[in-house]
């Protein structure tokens, strides 16, 4: 599979990830559109891995381990993620109480 | 068309159309929902690409674990109605044409990269299975392994200490 189609449907995500964080107003779905971003992110880096491993078969170097580091990088993502998520969730939680709404529209003064 | 190329595309269309109904849709609840169904598609595309341990932890740290804290936040701070106030309708075409446009130009920059004509490979491999990950992962990055415990626990104090009540 030529590695341009991934990069073109990484692209589309993220760019949908975007325009759900430039349009929406709920913190909540800010913060899943940010999610978004990360995993189209994450596609992009396993298909460059498994190009990175094509072009190592391709100079005859069979030792297999190229592209490797990539996938490894996703998984530090994914742990990255999921300790952003919970601190993230808390913070939304305590904003939620102090002014009753996850708006983020009232946030923008930066106080309350 | 091969039985790949297909594939490809149905998860493709999957994963594209989930994420823009995840970004349109007005209960956050059904938000949830469709990005479950996006994290799935691309968790297909993952097995596609012979990357099964990333498959597996996609779909049970992403779909499982991360998306069911959404779900209960959304649930236990009452959430799930359409209480979303109006936006003007200018904002959300800006906030369109602007990623359009963000996308219109990673696509072009993409014209004169070095990568045309490579090609991921497909369905076979073996550097996406757990044995040669694990054995990268505890030899050569053990040492960022063992700082990420030390990140969830911080992630975990902060979480506590944020989240309890004055």
């Amino acid at each position: 599979m030529p590695i341009t189609y991934y990069i073109i449907l990484s692209f589309a995500l993220f760019s949908i990830g975007v325009v759900g964080v430039l349009t929406r107003r709920n913190a909540i779905i800010i913060f899943m559109c940010i999610e978004l971003m990360l995993n189209a992110v994450n596609l992009l880096l396993v298909a460059f891995s498994k190009m990175h491993m094509n072009a190592a078969f391709q100079a005859a170097n069979l030792s297999g381990t190229a592209g490797t580091d990539g996938q490894l990088f996703v998984f530090f993502i994914m742990v990255v993620a999921a300790a952003e998520v919970s601190v993230g969730l808390a913070i939304i939680v305590m904003m939620y109480r102090n002014i009753h709404s996850v708006d983020v529209n009232f946030l923008n003064r930066l106080k309350h | 068309m091969n039985i790949i190329q297909i594939l490809f595309g149905v998860l493709s269309a999957i994963a594209i159309f989930s994420a823009l109904m995840m970004v349109t849709s007005k209960n956050p609840v059904y938000s949830v929902l469709w990005l479950i169904a996006t994290f799935f598609a691309i968790s297909g595309h993952y097995i596609l690409l012979n990357a099964q341990f990333l498959a597996i932890v996609n779909i049970i740290v992403y779909a499982g674990a991360i998306m069911v804290l959404f779900l209960f936040v959304i649930m236990l701070m009452n959430l799930n109605k359409e209480s979303e106030p109006r936006k003007s309708r200018w904002l959300k075409i800006a906030g369109a044409i602007a990623g359009g446009c963000l996308l219109l130009v990673l696509v072009a920059a993409l014209k004169d990269s070095a990568v045309d004509g490579q090609v991921a490979t497909v369905n076979q491999g073996n550097i996406g299975l757990i044995k040669s990950l694990g054995k990268e992962l505890f030899t050569t990055y053990v040492v960022p392994f063992e700082i990420s415990s030390v990140l969830f626990l911080s992630a975990m104090v902060g979480a506590v200490v944020i989240g309890k009540k004055e």
